[in-house]
This record gives C-alpha cells, sequence and structure tokens, in this order.
C-alpha cells in the first residue's frame, strides 16, 4: 500500500506526475484511488520524500 | 439540480485563471473562478522571477505593491564557480523583476472580479459534467459542500497537478524526462547580491538548477529543481538543497521565513488544448519554458489569448471545439517554436557534465555575448569549443 507521511508539504508535485492520474490533493489530504499501479512514480518526484510504498494492500 | 450556470468556468485562480476570467469577462461573458484554496495567491509555488518584457505584452502594468525587487541581470554560476553575468544591456528588456506573488495574484484575480467575473474561494473541482462525450459543467465541493455547475467551457487553470484536462480526455501526461522536482526555501540573513538572479548549474541540481532569487536586501527565494529521471532516492531533492545551502558561506546563516515544494513540467506543448466545452491553460496546458522552468508570463499569454476567445465564443453560443481552436492556433503561433527549441535544447543540456558546464560557462564569461541569443550564445562558445556546439547546432 501506499503511506503519506507528515512531512507531505500539499504541493500537488505527486497528483501532476502520476500517469494514471490516480491521487486527488485536497488542499491538504492526498488520497489514492484504485487507478492506482503503484508503479512509484509519486515516491521518487516527491520533493520531501513524503510517499512510501509499504508491504501489503 | 443545478447551483449555477455559467458562459466559462474557470477552475484555479492562478496567473493564468485571471487573465482568462478577466479577459471573457471582459467581452461580456459571465464568468465563475473557483480556488480550491482559502486565500488566493498562497502558498506561493514559485521562484517568483518574470521578464519585464513580458508583463508588457499581456497589458500587466508593473505596480510596486506586488514587485519585490527589480535586478540588473542574471549570473550563471557553473560548477567550479566561472560566472557569466547578463546584464541590462544584453538582455533588453528581458531582464528580471522578482514578484510578491501573494500579492501578484491577488491584483490579477481583482483586475478579473473588476471585469465582472464571479470569484468562489475553497472551492475545489472534484469532476467534470459530462453528456455525451462533451463538457457541460463541473462539480465542485464549497466551503464543504457539495454543489455543480453548468457551463459554455470549462477552463482547467489548476496548475502542474491539473486533473481537469484528464478528466475531459485531453492528455496531458508527462514522461519522468520531462518533469522537474523542487523545493525552495525564503531564507533571510543572507549574504547574497540582490542586484542579481543566480542560477547554479551542474551536478548540484542534475538535469536542473538551484537559483537564488533576491526579494530584498536581506531575503532570497533559494530553491533547485531536479529532473525527476535523475533523483535516486525519495527526499533527494530537499536534501540536496540543504547541503548545497549548508556549504554557501552567503546562505549557510540563513533562516527560512518559508518552505515549498513543487514540481515543474519542461515538456513540449501537448498535441491539444481544446476540445468541445473544455480549454486549458498555464502550466495545466504544459507550455512551462522547458530551460528555465519558468511559467508565469506564459501562463498570462494562455489566459489573455483564451479569455478574448472566450469572449467572442459567448457572444456566437458556440463552444465547440472548432471554435476553441481559435485559442489554440494564437497560442501555438506564438509559442509552439520556442517550446519546442528550448525542449530540444533541454534534452541536449541534461547530458553535460560539469566540466563541460565549466568550458562553456568560462568562455562566455571571458569572451563575452554582445546581445543575448541562442545563435549569440553558440557562435560565441564556437569560437574556443567547436566541439561542444556540433551537437546544438542544428537549434540555432
Amino acid at each position: 500500500m501506499i503511506a503519506v507521511v507528515e512531512r507531505c508539504m500539499h504541493c500537488g508535485a505527486c497528483v501532476g506526475s502520476c500517469p494514471s492520474n490516480a491521487i486527488y490533493l485536497n488542499e491538504v489530504i492526498l488520497s489514492f484511488n484504485s487507478d492506482c499501479t503503484k508503479c512509484g512514480r509519486c515516491v521518487k518526484v516527491c520533493p520531501v520524500g513524503a510517499i512510501r510504498m509499504e508491504a501489503g494492500d | 439540480m443545478v447551483d449555477g450556470k455559467y458562459d466559462v468556468i474557470v477552475v484555479g485562480a492562478g496567473p493564468a485563471g485571471s487573465m482568462t476570467a478577466k479577459h471573457a469577462a471582459q467581452k461580456g461573458a459571465s464568468v465563475l473562478m473557483i480556488e480550491k484554496r482559502q486565500e488566493i495567491g498562497s502558498p506561493v509555488r514559485c521562484g517568483e522571477g518574470i521578464s519585464k518584457a513580458s508583463l508588457d505584452e499581456v497589458g500587466i502594468k508593473p505596480d510596486k505593491r506586488w514587485i519585490a525587487a527589480e535586478v540588473d541581470g542574471a549570473k550563471i554560476v557553473s560548477p567550479s564557480g566561472h560566472v557569466f553575468t547578463i546584464n541590462e544591456r544584453m538582455a533588453g528588456n528581458e531582464v528580471g523583476m522578482v514578484l510578491e506573488r501573494v500579492l501578484f495574484d491577488k491584483a490579477l484575480a481583482a483586475d478579473a472580479a473588476n471585469a465582472g467575473a464571479e470569484i468562489k474561494v475553497k472551492t475545489s473541482a472534484v469532476g467534470l459534467k459530462i453528456e455525451n462525450g462533451k463538457v457541460r459543467g463541473v462539480k465542485v465541493i464549497s466551503h464543504g459542500e457539495p454543489m455543480e455547475f453548468e457551463a459554455g467551457c470549462v477552463v482547467g487553470a489548476d496548475g502542474f497537478e491539473s486533473q481537469i484536462g484528464r478528466w475531459g480526455g485531453l492528455d496531458t501526461n508527462l514522461k519522468p524526462n520531462d518533469i522537474t522536482s523542487c523545493f525552495q526555501y525564503r531564507l533571510t540573513n543572507v549574504d547574497h547580491d540582490f542586484r542579481y538572479c543566480e542560477f547554479i548549474i551542474g551536478s548540484a541540481a542534475p538535469g536542473g538548477y538551484i537559483w537564488i532569487f533576491p526579494k530584498d536586501e536581506y531575503t532570497a527565494n533559494v530553491g533547485i529543481g531536479v529532473l525527476l529521471s535523475k533523483i535516486k532516492s525519495p527526499g533527494q531533492v530537499k536534501q540536496l538543497l540543504d547541503r548545497f545551502i549548508a556549504k554557501d558561506e552567503r546562505l549557510n546563516k540563513g533562516q527560512p521565513l518559508d518552505a515549498v515544494s513543487g514540481a515543474v513540467s519542461v515538456s513540449p506543448p501537448p498535441d491539444k488544448l481544446v476540445k468541445d466545452g473544455l480549454l486549458l491553460v498555464g502550466d495545466a496546458a504544459r507550455i512551462i519554458d522547458p530551460i528555465t522552468g519558468g511559467g508565469i508570463a506564459h501562463a498570462c499569454i494562455s489566459g489573455m489569448h483564451a479569455g478574448k476567445v472566450l469572449g467572442e465564443a459567448a457572444q456566437e453560443k458556440d463552444f465547440s471545439e472548432a471554435r476553441l481552436m481559435e485559442y489554440e492556433n494564437l497560442l501555438r503561433n506564438r509559442l509552439e517554436n520556442k517550446l519546442w527549441r528550448n525542449w530540444m535544447a533541454k534534452e541536449k543540456l541534461i547530458t553535460l557534465s560539469d566540466e563541460t558546464f565549466d568550458k562553456i560557462i568560462q568562455t562566455l564569461a571571458e569572451v563575452g555575448v554582445e546581445k543575448m541569443s541562442v545563435g549569440n550564445i553558440l557562435k560565441v562558445i564556437k569560437s574556443r569549443h567547436p566541439e561542444l556546439v556540433k551537437e546544438f547546432e542544428d537549434l540555432i
């Protein structure tokens, strides 16, 4: 599963980079929908390293 | 049930959105502009640099209230410290200023309101209303309440993170080589040269650069952009900037007044920017300059053209793709060649080594450039290092 940690700055770098348009940012709340393919691009693009891929669904 | 009906609904109240709203409203269109944040212009996600010439082009009169600093030029710094200084004599009206975006964005939104546009803040678009493949309006959550609005045309001015286009079937997906991840502090108590915008190139910021843009004598926007395809580990972008600041004696006593992150596209323009009832402007349209990562000027240009075309389309009650193509054609005539050329140049620049950057900047610093242009720069480099220019020659 994908986890967002507290250092998230709500900037939307992940939203615009997501090739499946699976991320939604409502001011400060980041959510992933079922279109997410766990490609990991958001993990890499995040300027502060706030997104992590963890084991399990 | 529908909560309102407009000719044009603009999603996003940055410079592109406000310029669109202003010009459409000036031509008599009914316009609603929505902004997901509770304050237009804040938080700033931008280095805030722009040239004087680009404001002239879009009819925005410089106003002391939103100009933080006017600079004499730019300094390009190579990895081992060679400095090429671009002054006003070489750059003409392209010389820059550093904005106060929190106030600049509000001033442009106020212009839109003054022209007759309605504005809603703390109002997020959550989806499009689509009927028979045509965009008919937008679903929003406004101050926590779900609402629906109908529109002749929905304008995606929703920035780098744009979803409006993709929800409506316009492909704005980017390749990893065309995305730059950014982090910036506004640092005070720094000892920078406040007469110049500074760009540090090379492996300090792989595939991008570090910038020091003065806000005042003691304060500067100090930021970094790194190409996504060159990022090696999560969080590396902030780490690279922190490391640079710690080593730089002018900056390492600086204290942050804010920290912002974000991303910019450094891509060629997308194949399509309009559909029936849908149009994209600004960063959402992927029209950022791929060399500088600058987006404000192009955003204003796209908003101006879009607003004018939408105003006329509203009078004709025709928001078809064929009608909106006038906007796309105007924008492509103005920007397409530049965006492609700068994208191709970027594709080459990201392959250069620190050693090569040193040679190039040292040559430019020593020989000098009479008048700034890609052609003139290449001529100067060729005079000493013909081998370096070979790959770039098709750009002249």
